[in-house]
């Protein structure tokens, strides 16, 4: 599902390069729910752009459902992410501009745009059925000022899952929650993820929450820690 | 189907930043307001005109000279008269005009008519439709300000010469001339019998003489061809109604075209606005712009969201200019009024209200194009980490190619709105110039405050100032806005303070400020014995002769004017020469010696006189030191050598002449006298004037003084109504403040908020604000005043030729006002954040 070979990211900080990943390689299997976790600065939050296509790596190679990132060029990468990839972010990201409702509908109607079909209705249908399982059917037509924290990352789950993808990658989706509500959230990309049979890529550094995946991979310092389940914990 | 996305986004963007996008659209609405207005003004003038052009002449055909036409021009208009084709005759002189019951003068231009004149169109009159008689009796109809001036009405007395006319109406319209020609020669029209009882029209006097036909098209057509080379060599003008028409059609559209490029910097101005105005909101929507990548939109995508976006304001603000510029045009008329020989109707033109339209959705895209850039660069990484800054490319090929565009369109535009296409080049070429120059006074401004502000300065004044280089400043924008605005004004008023302070004879006490013409010989020692009374004496007493060249290094001017690449004016003119031995103050030589320190009279060849010829002139006459001009002194030969060249201070009042003889030989001629002389109390001029006209009515005072209200008058009418149009420029650049002030409100309003819970007072965020706006208020007027003032001196020096003085203590007000302006509106835009307590503050920035 994701193979990551040997990637290595370097970025020029104050005129030095800085090697933030070096020499990572793994592999995650469809429908499987792992958790990147790691210190502060060990680049878990630049692995999982890397695996999730936003930015090419500096060496090594990225494949997602098959395809090599590397080989397309960022608007295909562009388009790629619209059709296989769901995201869910630590700051929720909700466009403050749109509504609940027209926030689940951008990733649709991007894929439209990519060449998919699209029936307006049809669309809104899928967005509303979205908004009812996390629970904010009734809130569509409220813009995101308007809503808690708990319900900006239920509607950015919303949004994740609209376009059904095959992987969605979750950057510190409980961080900004107090523990109560990260929870129920994370319940509910769980449930989802369970129904719609996608693979999830979490990064988190709540124990507790990595606790939930069927896999841990360990970051420090830009490296792989030998990988362990947490069930052998 | 696949271009749904991006329109719908536009829309819900739109939605959400109505009222920051309000300033886009001024921006946009006023600089095409300002377009359409004065374009669709001058459509109107040129139709006007087209319309119209009989009537602005009066007639079919006219015939002008400086002497009573010649017998065989006077046998050819009887013909036509005799076909029953109506003529008419107008004789026009200027002459001293008398109010025997207010004792009071004015130098008028007095038109003696006759045989119905005009044939088209009607001359207005209060009371109305006294026109009609004016040719019953001793009546003459006058110009208002002559009624203001003498101090009466109509019904009163008016002596001209030697006659006396009642006045019949006050002139309130004459269809081909303009409003401001009151001002520079008030009209009296008297009937043409009582010309030669008026005695004016003797020796010396300067008149010209005009007949006005009635033809019709074939008629004038033969007319002009059988007559037109007879007419000319007997020195007759030809004026033919679509000939005026011409003349004044381009005359009208020049000075339209240039005020459409004082509107033209508020439509520029405004794309300024719009650069700023994108700038910002776009800073503000790259998290948005990252979520959208990372949810899979290409940069394609991305960019033409916001580009749509640009282009729909762009729209909305130039369909709001055409509104506003269509409104403008209705009043603009009447602003023009003194400039129009005819009524102008307003009405709709689709050319420049579509130009207008195209143009500002243009300058929306095009200078939104660059700002935009950034939309295209923005890293999908960035949702994840909002610190993340992608490397920035510097100088990329789409950055250089949207800067080459937004030049490459102030280039055309200027090019395509100006009435000559160097002019319109040299006027983006100091447009960018100043943009340039204001620009880099911002990078400056930010640079040098960042490296120079002290650590230990008050906390105010440190915040005040440091608001200046700190992310999301407006430091660009207020400096342009603020800058350009104080520029325009600035240099409009150092140009007319240029022009102005030439003729403020006060300013210089030793020269003239009456003129008096006209003197005979005979009356020379009566009109010293006036002035004497008055306790005033001559500066200067000058005789004029009046000549014509006869012929130049032996060749008759007959056979010179074979060559048809000469110009024929300076061989058939009168010319007024004077006499006498030395240089005066106006005037240098450049060529050959003056006659100073030889013997008075011929010396080398005693049939050889010697004459200095105007610089100009010699050119045009194509004559240097030693070549030979026969004069025609009044049917008397001379023949002269030129002696050397001058050049000539045209623009100082004293008499100036394009040839000196020297003494000693037109003595004898008969000549008239120009005497020069100083009243500096206006009642002693005034009764110095009314004495001279009632002992002798032909000679002719003029009241520099009052010439120079006139001139004032003049200009003044000039100044209104390019201020006008930079009105335009003013609001925009007004806007463009105001849309800085406003885009980082919410900034400020952070800030302040965070500094009121932290527990700072309001009085501290007022100085910390009030601290910021001076600073730049100051910096931008200063750099504004300073590129006035080389503006305001390239213009006076090379455009008008006349030498520069700068205004320095307006100009310091200038700036002081513009400060002022800055502050109040910044203080005023951040108003709210002083108010208003920070819960509530916060709460509306959460929503």
């Amino acid at each position: 599902m994701v193979i990551a070979e040997r990637i290595e990211q370097t970025y020029m900080s104050g005129g030095k390069p800085l090697t933030v990943l070096r020499d990572v390689s793994l592999a995650v299997e469809p429908e499987g729910f792992v958790a990147i976790v790691g210190p502060s600065g060990s680049g878990k939050t630049t692995l999982l752009g890397l695996l999730a296509g936003l930015e090419p790596p500096s060496a090594g190679t990225v494949r997602l459902n098959g395809q090599d990132l590397s080989l397309l060029t960022e608007d295909q990468r562009a388009q790629f992410r619209a059709e296989h990839v769901g995201f869910v972010f630590q700051t929720f990201q909700l466009i403050p501009t749109l509504t609940a409702m027209e926030n689940v509908l951008v990733p649709i109607e991007l894929r439209a745009m990519h060449g998919g079909q699209r029936n307006g209705a049809a669309a809104e249908d899928r967005a509303l059925e979205l908004l009812g399982r996390v629970g904010l059917r009734d809130r569509s037509h409220h813009y995101p000022a308007q809503l808690s924290g708990g319900e900006q990352q239920r509607v950015a789950i919303a949004r994740a899952f609209a376009n059904k993808p095959r992987i969605l990658f979750a950057d510190e989706p409980t961080g900004n929650l107090d523990s109560a509500t990260g929870r129920k959230v994370i319940d509910l990309l769980e449930q989802l993820n369970a129904e719609a049979r996608t693979t999830l890529v979490l990064v988190t550094h709540d124990p507790e929450l990595a606790a939930r995946a069927h896999r841990v991979i360990r970051l420090a310092d830009g490296r792989l820690i030998p990988d362990r389940t947490p069930l052998a914990r | 189907m696949t271009q749904r996305f991006p329109v719908a986004m536009l829309f819900r963007e739109l939605r959400a930043s109505r009222r920051r996008l309000a300033i886009y659209v001024g921006s946009i609405a006023l600089g095409v307001a300002a377009l359409v207005s004065i374009n669709s003004f001058r459509e109107n003038v040129e139709t006007s005109i087209r319309g119209q052009a009989r009537v602005l002449l009066g007639a079919d055909l006219e015939l002008r000279s400086r002497q009573p036409f010649t017998d065989s021009v006077q046998a050819l208009l009887d013909s036509v008269a005799a076909a029953e084709s109506p003529v008419a005759s107008m004789t026009s002189f200027a002459s001293m005009a008398l109010a025997p019951r207010t004792g009071r003068t004015r130098l008028v231009d007095v038109r003696a008519t006759s045989g119905g004149f005009p044939f088209y169109g009607t001359i207005e009159t209060a009371p109305q439709g006294r026109w009609a008689l004016l040719q019953e009796g001793r009546t003459a109809i006058v110009d208002s300000t002559v009624l203001v001036q003498l101090a009466v009405d109509v019904g009163d007395t008016l002596a001209i010469g030697e006659s006396r006319f009642v006045i019949l109406a006050a002139l309130t319209r004459v269809p081909g001339e303009i409003g401001l020609r009151a001002a520079i020669g008030p009209r009296v029209y008297i009937p043409g019998r009582y010309v030669e009882e008026t005695g004016l029209l003797r020796f010396g006097s300067r008149a010209r003489f005009a007949a006005l036909l009635k033809l019709d098209e074939t008629a004038l057509r033969e007319f002009l061809d059988q007559h037109r080379e007879s007419l000319r060599a007997a020195d007759v003008r030809i004026d033919t109604a679509s000939e005026r028409e011409q003349d004044l059609t381009q005359s009208l559209a020049l000075l339209a075209r240039y005020l459409g490029l004082v509107g033209l910097i508020a439509l520029l101005l405004g794309g300024i606005g719009v650069a700023s105005a994108v700038h910002i909101y776009v800073k503000g929507k790259l998290e948005t712009v990252a979520v959208l990548r990372c949810l899979g939109a290409t940069q394609r995508t991305t960019f033409t969201v916001y580009l749509l976006h640009a282009a729909l304001l762009g729209a909305t603000g130039a369909v709001l200019g055409v509104l506003i510029g269509l409104f403008v045009q209705s009043l603009l008329p009447r602003l023009f009024a003194e400039f129009l020989p005819l009524d102008v109707q307003p009405a709709f033109a689709w050319k420049p209200v579509a130009a207008g339209i195209g143009i500002g959705v243009w300058v929306a895209l095009v200078f939104a194009l660059h700002p935009l850039l950034t939309v295209r660069n923005v890293a999908p990484l960035k949702a994840l980490r909002t610190a993340y800054e992608r490397k920035p490319r510097r100088a990329s090929l789409a950055g250089l190619l949207t800067l080459g565009a937004v030049l490459g369109s102030v280039v055309l535009l200027s090019m395509w709105q100006a009435p000559r296409w160097p002019v319109g080049l040299g006027f983006a070429i100091g447009i960018v110039l100043t943009t340039a120059i204001l620009w880099l006074l911002a990078l400056f401004i930010m640079r040098a405050t960042r490296m120079l502000l002290p650590r230990r300065a008050p906390f105010a004044l440190r915040q005040g100032v440091s608001n200046l280089f700190r992310p999301q400043n407006q430091t660009i924008a207020v400096t342009l806005a603020v800058g350009f605005g104080v520029f325009l004004l600035a240099t409009m008023y150092v140009v007319q303070h240029n022009l102005i302070d030439r003729l403020q004879v006060s300013s210089y006490p030793q020269r003239p400020n009456l003129f008096l013409f006209d003197i005979q010989r005979d009356q020379r020692p009566d009109v010293v014995g006036i002035l004497q009374k008055h306790r005033v004496r001559p500066l200067d007493i000058t005789p004029i002769v009046t000549a014509r060249v006869a012929s130049v290094n032996g060749q008759r001017v007959d056979a010179l004017l074979q060559d048809s690449s000469r110009s024929r004016w300076p061989y058939t003119r009168e010319y007024r020469h004077t006499y006498r031995d030395t240089t005066v103050a106006s005037e240098v030589v450049v060529a050959g010696s003056w006659w100073n320190g030889r013997p008075a009279g011929p010396t080398d060849d005693p049939s050889e006189s010697r004459i200095s010829v105007e610089e100009d002139i010699a050119r045009e006459l194509d004559v240097g030191v030693g070549d030979g001009i026969t004069w025609n002194v009044q049917g008397r030969l001379i023949e002269t050598v030129v002696a050397n060249i001058r050049r000539v201070d045209w623009a100082r009042f004293e008499t100036n002449f394009f040839v000196v003889f020297e003494s000693g030989v037109l003595e004898d001629a008969p000549q008239s006298f120009v005497v020069l002389t100083r009243a500096p109390d206006a009642r002693i001029r005034a009764e110095i004037q009314r004495d001279l006209v009632v002992a002798h009515p032909n000679i002719s005072a003029f009241d520099l003084t009052l010439v120079q209200q006139t001139l004032d008058t003049v200009l003044g009418s000039v100044v209104l109504a390019i201020r006008f149009m930079a009105l335009f420029s003013i609001g925009c650049g007004a806007v463009v403040l105001i849309g800085a002030v406003a885009t980082s409100r919410f900034q400020r309003m952070r800030e302040s908020v965070l500094l009121k819970t932290l527990g700072a007072r309001a009085r501290v965020i007022r100085q910390i604000l009030m601290t910021e706006y001076i600073a730049l208020g100051t910096l931008a007027a200063l750099t504004g005043v300073a590129l006035a003032g080389v503006a305001g001196w390239a213009l006076t020096t090379i455009f008008f030729e006349l030498s520069f003085r700068l205004p320095v203590l307006p100009l310091i007000g200038a700036w002081l006002i513009a400060v002022l302006v800055t502050t109040t509106v910044g203080l005023l835009g951040s108003w709210g954040v002083l108010r208003r307590p920070p819960l509530v503050v916060m709460r509306e920035m959460a929503d």
